[in-house]
C-alpha cells in the first residue's frame, strides 16, 4: 500500500513509540496535520508559540530520558524554535524536531515562508536532514531518533519539504541502522579504570563533581552506591541535580558561581577530582588556573570533545557515565587490600563538615517583604521532594537550585548551558503531560515569564495543571544583583515598571490566581494552588532587592566567595 | 603551528559548511581546503590547513571527529606526509623578458599551459616552500593573475624517523 511522505513520517513516529508532539501548524506542514487524526496514538498538543513546542518536547525528555518531539511549519515557524533547539543542544537533551520546507523545486528561491533552517539550525544540532526524497523520509527519521538519544544525546532537525510530504512511496521502517561514521564509544577502557581505583585508593581528600550526563544516562544509582560506599562527598552542576540525594549527609551541594561554600572550598583542597558527565563550563569553574589547584582530576564522559576543553586531565575515560561507573564498581570489587573507607576519608569528611556548618546556605526571615528562599524552602517542605521543578531563568533559578532538595533524577529541569529565560513553563507543560498524576511547578521570575506566558492557553485548554510560582521582585533580577555589586548600582533597564496583574492574567486564561504577601500566607496558598485541579499562578511579592549568595564573581577563583 | 588535516566526509550537501562552520563557529581561520571524491562512492577527502596551538587542534579534530557526516580525521602533521598544491600563474613575459621566465619556469619543471604576446601562464606542482620559491621569483616580472588549488596531502607508507 502507497503512503504520502506525510503518512510515512506519522507511522514512523508510531514506530519509534512517540506518544506526544508538540506543534504548530502552517502550510508546509498542513498535510501531517491532516493525516494527524489517522493516528489517535499519537496525541499532539498545539501550542501557542513555536517555541513553547520545542521546550515542551525538551521538559517531556528532560523528565522522562525519552525523545521529545515537536513539529513546526517552514520559515517563522521554524526559526521560532531555534532558542529552543540552542537550549537543548547545550544541555545535550533528546528532541527530534519536523519542521515543514517549501516545495523542492522552490527552494533557493527566497519563496514565501522559505528559511534555510538547515542552515540556521546547523551549529545548534546535533545533525539536521534536508529530505529531499520521500523514500528517504523513513530511514532518516529513524536516524533521528538514534542520532538524538545515543551517545551524548541532542536535538535533530529533520527539514520536511511540502511535496516530499505529499509524494508517495511503501512504507518500510528499516529494522536496524549502520552508519559508519557515527559510533560512540560507550564502554570505559579497563586500563584507564583501573588508574581510577588506584588514584582512588591513593586519595584522602576525593571528591564527586557529577553533571547532566549523569542524568542523562541513568546512572544516579552507580554514583550513589560509589559515593556511599567509598564515603566520598558530592558536588554537582545544575544540571546534576537530583542524581544523588539531595538529603544525604555526603551531598555539599551545587558548586560554581552560586555554588555553597562547603562545595567550593572543597573543589579548591581535594587531590582526586572524580568529573562524572560534567563539562567544567566556566560557571562551574570559575577561573581556571585556580580551580581544583591541588586535584588529580578524573573525567568521565561519552563525548570526547568536552575531554581536555577546559582543564587537564590525568585520567580521561570516553564512555557513557553508567558503563563507566559500573566499570569502576567491578574493578574496586576485584580489588585486594583496600582501605577501609571511612576510616581513610576521616579527617578530609570531617573538614568538609565544618566548611558546612560554618558557611550553610542562609538568608535572613522576614515576614513582609516575603524572601524568596522561603518560598522555596516552603515548596519543598509541602513536596518534600516528589514534585517534578522546573525554573525559569535568573535568581529564581538558582535559588530553587540551592533551597530546594532533589531526591531522584529529571525532577530538576533547568535551562543550563544557554540560561533561557522562557524555557520553564513550556518545559513544565512538557513534563506534566508525561507525569499527568505528578505535581510539576515552575519556579519563575516575573521577567522570564512574560517570555512564554501565552502557553497559559496550551495549559488550560489542555487541562495541564502546572503551577507557576513567580518570585515577583519586580526587576529582572540577576542582572540588577549584578548592576547592584558591580555596576554602582545602575539599574539601567532591569525595573519591571508595568508588570500586568499576574492574578488577574491566570484568571483571563481562565486559570486560577493567586497572590501572596506575607510570609504568614506562603504555606497556606501554596497548598490551596497545589490543591486547585487545573494550571494556577501564584504571584508571591518578594524583597524587591534580595541576592543569591554566595557568590563568585566572574572569573574569580572559587574560593573567592562573597558570602551572605 | 601549522597543521594538516585529512577529512574523509560523506560526500552529500552541506558536508562542507559542517566542516567550516567548526572553524568559523570558534573564530579560527582555515588557510587552504581542498575537497575532491574519492574512489570509494559516497565519499570526499578534504585536505585542510590551519595554524593553532595544539589544545585547539586536539579540539578541532575531536570536533571533525564528532560530525556524523565526518568519517575518519588524520593529523598529519605529526607523520610523514608528501604534501603538494597546483598553481597557476600569469605572469608578465614581455619579448626581452620571456625567455628569463621560461628558463625560470624550465628549473622549476613548471608547464606552460598558455600564451599570449604579453603574458605566459604557468602550471606548477609543489609543495609550500616551492610555490613559496617561485612566487617569489616570478613577482618581479609582475604577477597578472594567481590561482592555487590549496594543499593537497597523503600519508607516506614508510614512516622511518
Ligand atoms: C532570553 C534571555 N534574555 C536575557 C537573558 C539575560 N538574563 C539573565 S537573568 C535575567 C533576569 C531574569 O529576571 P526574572 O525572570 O525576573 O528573574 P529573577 O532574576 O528576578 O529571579 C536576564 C534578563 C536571558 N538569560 N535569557
Amino acid at each position: 500500500m502507497e503512503r504520502t511522505g506525510a503518512q510515512v513520517l506519522l507511522e514512523c513516529l508510531l514506530q519509534e513509540g512517540v506518544e506526544s508532539i508538540f506543534g504548530f501548524p502552517g502550510g508546509a506542514v498542513i498535510d501531517i496535520y491532516h493525516h494527524l487524526p489517522e493516528y489517535p496514538a499519537l496525541r499532539h498538543f498545539l501550542v501557542r508559540h513555536e517555541q513553547g513546542a520545542i521546550h515542551a518536547a525538551d521538559g517531556y525528555a528532560r523528565a522522562t530520558g525519552r525523545v521529545g518531539v515537536c513539529l513546526v511549519t517552514s520559515g517563522p515557524g521554524a526559526t521560532n524554535t531555534v532558542t529552543g533547539i540552542a537550549t537543548a543542544y547545550m544541555d545535550s537533551i533528546p528532541v527530534v524536531i519536523i519542521t515543514g520546507q517549501v516545495p523542492t523545486p522552490l527552494i533557493g528561491n527566497d519563496a514565501f515562508q522559505e528559511v534555510d533552517i538547515v542552515g540556521i539550525s546547523r551549529p545548534c544540532v546535533k545533525h539536521n536532514y534536508l529530505v529531499k526524497d520521500v523514500k528517504d523520509l523513513a530511514w532518516i527519521i529513524k536516524q533521528a531518533f538514534y542520532l538524538a538519544r545515543t551517545g551524548r544525546p541532542g536535538p535533530v532537525l529533520v527539514d520536511l519539504p511540502k511535496d516530499v510530504l505529499q509524494a508517495k512511496t511503501v512504507f518500510e521502517y528499516p529494522e536496524s541502522i549502520s552508519m559508519r561514521s557515527y559510533n560512540p564509544n560507550l564502554a570505559p577502557n579497563r586500563r584507564q579504570v583501573r588508574k581510577v581505583t588506584e588514584l582512588l585508593r591513593r586519595s584522602r581528600r576525593p571528591l564527586v563533581y557529577s553533571g547532566g550526563g549523569v542524568i542523562s544516562s541513568d546512572a544516579g544509582e552507580e554514583l550513589t552506591w560509589l559515593c556511599r560506599t567509598l564515603r566520598i562527598p558530592v558536588t554537582s552542576t545544575l544540571m546534576g541535580l537530583g542524581a544523588f540525594p539531595g538529603d544525604d549527609p555526603l551531598w555539599l551541594g551545587m558548586l560554581g558561581m552560586h555554588g555553597t561554600y562547603a562545595a567550593n572550598m572543597a573543589v579548591g583542597h581535594t587531590d582526586l577530582l572524580l568529573a562524572v558527565g560534567a563539562r567544567f563550563d566556566d560557571r562551574v569553574t570559575g577561573k581556571i588556573s585556580s580551580f581544583a589547584p591541588s586535584a588529580q582530576v578524573v573525567h568521565i564522559d561519552v563525548d570526547p570533545t568536552s575531554i581536555r576543553k577546559n582543564v587537564n586531565v590525568d585520567v580521561p575515560i570516553v564512555a557513557d557515565c553508567r558503563q563507566a561507573l559500573r566499570g569502576i564498581r567491578e574493578e574496586l570489587e576485584i580489588c585486594p587490600d583496600l582501605p577501609d573507607w571511612s576510616e581513610a576519608h576521616q579527617p578530609w569528611l570531617e573538614q568538609v563538615g565544618e566548611w558546612q556548618r560554618d558557611h550553610p546556605l542562609r538568608y535572613t526571615f522576614s515576614e513582609e517583604p516575603i524572601k524568596p528562599q522561603f518560598v522555596v524552602e516552603k515548596i519543598y517542605e509541602l513536596t518534600k521532594g516528589e514534585a517534578i521543578i522546573t525554573t525559569e531563568v535568573g535568581q529564581n533559578q538558582m535559588w530553587a537550585a540551592q533551597f530546594s532538595k532533589f531526591h531522584r533524577p529529571r525532577t530538576f529541569l533547568t535551562s543550563g548551558g544557554l540560561g533561557t529565560m522562557g524555557y520553564g513553563f513550556p518545559a513544565a507543560i512538557g513534563a506534566q503531560v508525561a507525569f499527568p498524576d505528578k505535581l510539576v511547578i515552575d519556579i519563575a521570575g516575573d521577567g522570564s515569564i512574560q517570555m512564554n506566558i501565552q502557553e497559559m492557553a496550551t495549559a488550560v485548554s489542555y487541562n495541564i495543571p502546572v503551577k507557576i510560582v513567580i518570585l515577583n521582585n519586580g526587576y529582572l533580577g540577576m542582572v540588577r544583583q549584578w548592576q547592584e555589586l558591580f555596576y554602582a548600582k545602575n539599574y539601567c533597564s532591569t525595573c519591571m515598571h508595568l508588570n500586568p496583574d499576574f492574578v488577574k492574567l491566570a484568571e483571563a486564561y481562565g486559570a486560577a490566581g493567586f497572590r501572596v504577601t506575607r510570609a504568614a500566607d506562603v504555606e497556606r496558598v501554596l497548598k490551596e494552588a497545589f490543591a486547585v485541579p487545573g494550571p494556577a499562578i501564584v504571584d508571591v511579592v518578594v524583597e524587591p532587592e534580595e541576592n543569591v549568595y554566595p557568590m563568585v564573581p566572574a572569573g574569580a577563583a572559587l574560593t573567592d566567595m562573597l558570602l551572605v | 603551528m601549522r597543521h594538516v588535516l585529512s577529512v574523509l566526509v560523506e560526500n552529500e550537501p552541506g558536508v562542507l559548511s559542517r566542516v567550516v562552520g567548526l572553524f568559523s563557529g570558534r573564530g579560527f581561520n582555515i588557510e587552504t581546503l581542498n575537497v575532491g571524491p574519492t574512489l570509494e562512492d559516497g565519499l570526499s577527502l578534504m585536505t585542510i590547513t590551519t595554524s593553532g596551538e595544539e589544545q585547539i587542534i586536539e579540539q578541532i579534530t575531536k570536533q571533525l571527529r564528532k560530525l556524523v557526516t565526518v568519517v575518519k580525521v588524520v593529523d598529519l602533521t605529526h607523520l610523514q606526509s608528501v604534501e603538494r598544491e597546483m598553481v597557476l600563474i600569469k605572469v608578465n613575459a614581455e619579448d626581452e623578458r620571456r625567455a628569463e621566465v621560461l628558463r625560470i619556469a624550465d628549473i622549476f619543471r613548471c608547464k606552460v599551459v598558455d600564451v599570449s604576446g604579453n603574458d605566459l601562464t604557468l602550471e606548477i606542482t609543489g609543495d609550500q616552500g616551492k610555490i613559496r620559491a617561485i612566487v617569489s621569483l616570478l613577482q618581479r616580472f609582475g604577477i597578472k593573475e594567481f590561482a592555487r588549488t590549496g594543499t593537497v596531502a597523503m600519508r607516506r607508507s614508510m614512516q622511518v624517523d
